[in-house]
């Protein structure tokens, strides 16, 4: 049988049927988890969440529970709930679709979980480049204010929590959490050094803050209206609820597709319609563009020692894991064999030189000169040892940097290199200058 | 400075919504660019007076983010996405093709002021790629020649009723 969507998140999305407007969402029964919530107690519905295994979509994949109860309750200062809709990892575009045909699917999963969390005052931060998606949650918010379900004494149950609207300034920085917190307080996004500065501890204004992705608070919703046993079973074990992946690059339909754990085959071709016709898949950055890649014609083994390929790897977060990747924000971009590898990773590096906020030097320096390394391997100045030049400067950005995105310039050059180090070999050494997925002139130098 | 009655009650509503005024730097510079086209520097010094903050405060917000200009926008601002997805689409060929059909070089603002050009990163829709930004509306699937022209079009008239209002 063919492996096919569970839509839980996007049920209504797509719909003829459906709008963003809250009598569309109120039809379908929403809001109804909110007044559920707001009948039990605070500390339950975070054992709720718990125990429904409910893990972060927005990259890590921490567990949202065990994430909320380290949030320090006892220092008397206010505690903030952040939405991170940023959305800027290459390849990711699921939370504009949550955003932008569902909002009050999203209003509702952080009214619940500022009321689980004794939260006063809620945020959205939204990446610039989303200004429909922020009018949308304008007005969404408007609405439920209109219906007493943000606002002031909610639905007479004496909590009060309003939301309000963040815009970001096309830095993609800004979703590392505390780079957003940074720029939430109105400063340059440096990301804060952790310990001391876990947002749960010292967040928004120094206060205890909980930063979760659009598509984690969404899933709140669910936890809340189906119940912990209801919703454990959805997924397997530790991988627990739908995933929403968002596919592109060379595969027959693109798209965004909300599943539950299945094999890599399965994805590819059941859902997505395999590869372009006459063409073989190369391999899939799994998780936006920070992630290894995995190769299609690799063998992997897991930590057992047991052996898989490409098609038998089970695409959630222990599966991707297991293969040696991570599911990350769940943009998966398919590479085939008309792709270039190193234009493909010069066109990555562009993307972190750029995006690097410059406060760590292996960051700053080393994007900048995997960049203009990978560069000249495509077009033209290249030099035979420079595979190997390129591969030791990055094993000396990760882990030395203040926020993970030293990682983002680390794990894609190591991966490309040592999957595919024949044609990195080729191309430095023929120092060819013509270009077979892109035009030269725009792998900036 | 002068801003429109419209601008100046966004400002109003908006520096309440957070709990310390410095959080409001980002909106506010978000009203005066939408207005103005750019942050000038009186527009620095306002905005650091209306939120009791230093000059310097504003400034490094506005040189870090790639969003906020210290040089006019064009009229319509067109932004191509040219990550790796939209890439792997044809987003550099789409460059070219209007950098030559808007005949104005990419990373640029033209001459007259009617159109700035130029490459963005991943803009969240790689699935539909290659995409571009227009002012605030997005075009989808631009590999396919039926989808570029309407943009086309739309980009001429925006720009063209810009130079009427100017
Ligand atoms: C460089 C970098 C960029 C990130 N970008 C995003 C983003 O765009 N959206 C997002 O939700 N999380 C992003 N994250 C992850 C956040 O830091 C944070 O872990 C996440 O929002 C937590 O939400 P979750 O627990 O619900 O996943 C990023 C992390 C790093 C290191
Ligand atoms: S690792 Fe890079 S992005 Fe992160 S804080 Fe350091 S310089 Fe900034
Ligand atoms: S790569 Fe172009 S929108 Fe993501």
């Amino acid at each position: 049988m063919a492996a096919v969507e569970r839509k839980i998140l996007l049920k209504h999305a797509d719909e003829d049927y459906y709008s963003p407007s809250i009598d569309s969402y109120l039809e379908q029964g929403g809001y109804e988890g909110l007044k559920k919530a707001l009948a039990e107690k605070p500390e339950d519905l975070r054992e709720a969440v718990k125990d429904s295994g409910l893990r972060g979509r927005g990259g890590a994949g921490f567990s949202c529970g065990i994430k909320w109860s380290l949030v320090d309750r006892k220092s008397g200062k206010p505690i903030y709930l952040i939405c991170n809709c940023d959305e800027s990892e290459p390849g990711t575009f699921k939370d504009r679709q949550l955003v932008h045909k569902d909002p009050h699917q999203l209003i509702e999963g952080m009214m619940i979980s500022a009321f689980a969390n004794d939260v006063a005052l809620a945020f959205i931060y939204i990446r610039e480049e989303m200004p429909l998606g922020a009018k949308i949650l304008e007005k969404a918010i408007e609405e439920a204010r209109a219906k007493n379900l943000v606002g002031e004494n909610i639905l007479g149950s004496g909590y009060s929590c309003d939301i309000v609207v963040h815009r970001g300034a096309g830095a993609y920085i800004c979703g590392e959490e505390t780079g957003l917190i940074e720029s939430m307080e109105g400063k340059r996004p440096y990301p804060r050094i952790k310990p001391p500065f876990f947002p749960a501890v010292l967040g928004l204004y120094q206060c205890p803050t909980i930063v979760n992705n659009v598509e984690t608070l969404c899933n709140v919703v669910h936890v809340v209206n189906m119940g912990v046993e209801e919703y454990t079973k959805i997924g397997r074990h530790g991988n627990t609820g739908t995933r929403i992946w968002c596919v592109s690059g060379m595969v027959k339909n693109p798209g965004y597709y909300e599943i539950e754990p299945m094999t890599m085959k399965e994805f590819l071709y059941d859902v997505c319609g395999g590869p372009l016709p006459g063409r073989k898949f190369k391999g899939c950055i799994p998780g936006g563009g920070s992630m290894k890649i995995l190769g299609a014609e690799e063998t992997y083994t897991d930590r057992e020692g047991k052996s898989f390929s490409f098609d038998e790897i089970i695409v959630d977060y222990d599966g991707i894991a297991a293969a040696g990747s991570m599911s990350g924000s769940s943009g998966m971009m398919i590479l085939d064999d008309s792709t270039d590898i190193v234009e493909a990773l010069a066109n990555i590096t562009a993307f972190y030189a750029h995006e690097s906020c410059g406060q760590c030097t292996p960051c700053r320096e080393g994007s900048l000169w995997t960049k203009k390394i990978t560069a000249r391997m495509c077009t033209g100045g290249a030099r035979p040892q420079d595979v190997d030049l390129l591969y030791d400067m990055a094993g000396n950005i990760g882990g030395r940097t203040v926020c993970p995105m030293g990682y983002s310039t680390t794990w894609p050059v190591q991966s490309y290199i040592e999957k595919f180090r024949d044609e990195f070999d080729s191309k430095a050494q023929a120092n060819e200058c013509g270009m077979k997925s892109f035009d030269e002139r725009l792998i900036e130098k | 400075m002068n801003l429109s009655a419209e601008t100046l009650e966004k400002i109003e509503t908006t520096i309440p919504k957070y709990p310390e005024k410095r959080s409001a730097v980002m909106p506010l510079l978000h009203f005066v660019q939408s207005e103005q086209k750019y942050i000038s520097n009186e527009a620095i010094e306002w905005i650091a007076e209306k939120l009791e903050i230093e000059p310097i405060n504003v400034l490094e917000v506005v040189t870090f983010f790639p969003y906020y200009r210290q040089e006019k926008l064009g009229t319509v601002h067109v932004r191509v996405c040219r990550t790796l997805s939209c890439a792997l689409m044809g987003a550099y060929k789409l460059g070219d093709e209007l950098e030559k059909a808007l005949d104005c070089k990419m990373g640029h603002t033209k001459e007259d002021g009617s159109v700035t050009l130029e490459y963005g990163e991943c803009l969240a829709a790689c699935g539909t790629g290659p995409v571009v930004l227009v002012d605030e509306d997005l075009y989808e699937k631009l590999n396919q020649t039926e989808a570029v022209g309407p943009m086309l079009e739309e980009i001429k008239k925006r720009a063209q009723a810009g130079a009427a209002t100017e």
